[in-house]
């Protein structure tokens, strides 16, 4: 088997460019996910987006315009709880989160028709993805990087240093809604292909493993999504040798270059100057 | 009281040269910039500030000092507009505050609120003061290059550029963000504690940088805990405890009486070579 017989099957090669893409998009995103502390939430609307998917089954609309208004509602209810302060947003997330994907296992019951649908949600379903599906990825990702070079500045300013960049007057509030509403799209987006349980590793391992390589913040939204589109470039060929879950190979092959990054710094007795 | 009109230093070569006669003008005219009339605010329940009336002049140079959850803080940030005030105005050159208005304040929050595990450089840092002029679109033009190359050379960080903030000294640290304040050409900084947490050196270095900034017309306002440097360094000096106790140069209100209204205990006052200090009475030992 040669490198380029992998590229004999449309399934593979729509496959490969969806990885390559969603991974560059979570890694792009996910640098200000792992700088804003926000991975907890990656991983919340992701299983929030579970609970959409399922009713998008059930009342049989399109998944992405089911769970994309579902995704939305969960990052603006998370938003909300958390902003009023009564609440923090780690409890403000597992509220909403998990009542989302609850209120999915508990429609599963009582439907058992689809569970193979059930489990592309869960696991993704990278192989099976169509031109359609693929065209969709590929604008949302457009859409998603276009919407955080505009906002690039305030979003910095309000993730280095929110209290004087209120004080210069960026509505850090409008900032925060507006980021969540891009993480939730991103996390949709994702979710087909990397599936609920796998998307929130695909937006944290890349941006970290980045860190270590830089101190720079332009640099590292540079090298994250670049890591994060090498990853899924990577697990899509291993993942067709050794025959395993592509989504799941697509996460393995991110952990295992940040164990070798740890592994070679312990070797050099070099602990990392900064640390997330 | 004394008069804060008197130590205004105003220096015509400054940064802001092309700007010196509106000030002249504006004291002439008795225009504070900033100047706030009773004013109250509260966080919830408690009272942070009430009937605090407050005049800063172009160029002054001014300490708040006060006890823990005085007000200090609070009143910084009221000027920022950035706590709502329950009763009472804050004028910005005899203006309601406003987002224009305000661009001409420079804020530099205390250290201990920085994430320093933070991906970002020096250049990095400073270069966000540029928001308020390139707002969230334009690049950096070459003019505003040179202008950032030029306060990173006068606060001796031209050579730290492209370092990681945690890799500088405690004085450093602070320049890097009184840099960032400058970059939008402010007539006033804010500081919330700037020596706090710094060795003697680093809080030697940072008063140095600010008599500078001050010299070239920008007043400065800052929250201090150190009664000793406030007095040692600063020309003028505000005492609030939720209420104004006292304004005026530090030799003057520095007294027995107006700490112990403001920290609620008794303090040893006493004067040396022209300079007032402060100390700690001790207490009695137990036999």
């Amino acid at each position: 088997m040669s490198f380029l017989t992998p590229f004999e099957y449309e399934f593979f090669r729509n496959g490969l460019i969806a990885a390559v893409v969603v991974g560059g998009l979570c890694g792009f995103i996910g640098v200000y996910v792992v700088l804003r502390r926000m991975s907890y939430i990656g991983h919340g609307l992701s299983h929030a987006i579970f609970g959409g998917a399922v009713l998008s089954y059930v009342w049989n609309i399109n998944f992405f315009l089911g769970g994309g208004l579902w995704a939305l509602l969960a990052g603006f209810l998370i938003h909300s709880i958390s902003h009023r302060r009564w609440v923090g947003a780690d409890a403000a997330i597992g509220v909403v989160t998990t009542s989302s994907f609850a209120l999915g296992v508990a429609i599963i019951s009582t439907h058992r028709t689809f569970t193979r649908n059930i489990e592309t949600a869960l696991f993704g379903n990278i192989l099976g993805i169509t031109q359609t599906d693929l065209g969709i990825v590929v604008i949302i990702s457009l859409m998603v990087c276009g919407a955080l070079y505009l906002i690039r500045r305030p979003l910095l300013f309000a993730t280095f240093d929110p209290e004087v960049a209120s004080a210069y007057g960026i509505a850090t509030g409008k900032i925060d809604l507006l980021f969540i509403t891009l993480l939730a799209v991103t996390v949709l987006a994702s979710t087909q292909i990397l599936g609920v349980t796998l998307v929130a590793a695909a937006m944290v391992i890349p941006p970290v493993i980045g860190r270590y390589l830089t101190q720079r913040f332009q640099t590292l939204l540079i090298t994250s999504p670049i890591l994060g589109a090498l990853c899924g470039a990577v697990g899509m060929f291993l993942s067709f040798y050794f025959d395993i879950s592509s989504a799941a190979t697509i996460v393995l092959t991110a952990a295992a270059l940040f164990t070798a990054l740890e592994i070679a710094m312990l070797a050099r007795g070099k602990k990392p100057s900064v640390v997330l | 009281m004394a008069n804060p009109h008197d130590h205004h230093p105003g220096d015509p070569h400054s940064l802001h040269a092309s700007n010196s006669e509106e000030r002249l003008w504006h004291r002439a005219a008795g225009l504070p910039l900033v100047d706030l009339a009773e004013v109250s605010s509260r966080y919830g329940g408690t009272v942070a500030l009430e009937n605090v009336s407050l005049k800063i002049w172009p160029g002054q140079f001014m300490a708040i000092v006060g006890p823990n959850g005085g007000g200090k803080t609070t009143l910084l940030r009221t000027i920022l507009g950035m706590v709502p005030i329950s009763s009472g105005k804050v004028l910005l050159r005899g203006r309601p505050l406003t987002r224009s208005a305000l661009e001409r304040i420079g804020y530099v929050p205390q250290l201990e609120t920085i994430d320093w595990n933070f991906p970002i450089t020096v250049e990095e840092v400073i270069s966000m003061g540029f928001f308020l002029k390139n707002r969230w679109f334009g690049g950096i033009a070459e003019k505003d290059k040179r202008k950032l190359n030029n306060i990173m050379e006068r606060l001796n960080l031209a050579a730290l550029g492209k370092r990681h903030i945690r890799e500088l000294s405690g004085g450093q640290q602070q320049a890097v963000f009184i840099g960032r304040a400058l970059l939008g050409d402010p007539e006033l900084i804010l500081l919330d504690e700037p020596a706090s947490g710094l060795d003697i050196r680093s809080r030697d270095d940072v008063i140095h940088f600010l008599h500078e900034i001050n010299h070239q017309g920008v007043a400065v306002v800052l929250t201090a805990h150190d009664l000793n440097w406030v007095a040692a360094h600063l020309p003028w000096a505000v005492c609030v405890n939720q209420r104004l106790i006292a304004e005026g140069r530090p030799n003057e209100i520095f007294n027995a009486e107006v700490l112990r209204k403001a920290y609620s205990g008794e303090l040893v006052v006493f004067h040396h070579d022209g300079t007032v200090m402060i100390g700690e009475r001790p207490h009695a030992p137990h036999m």
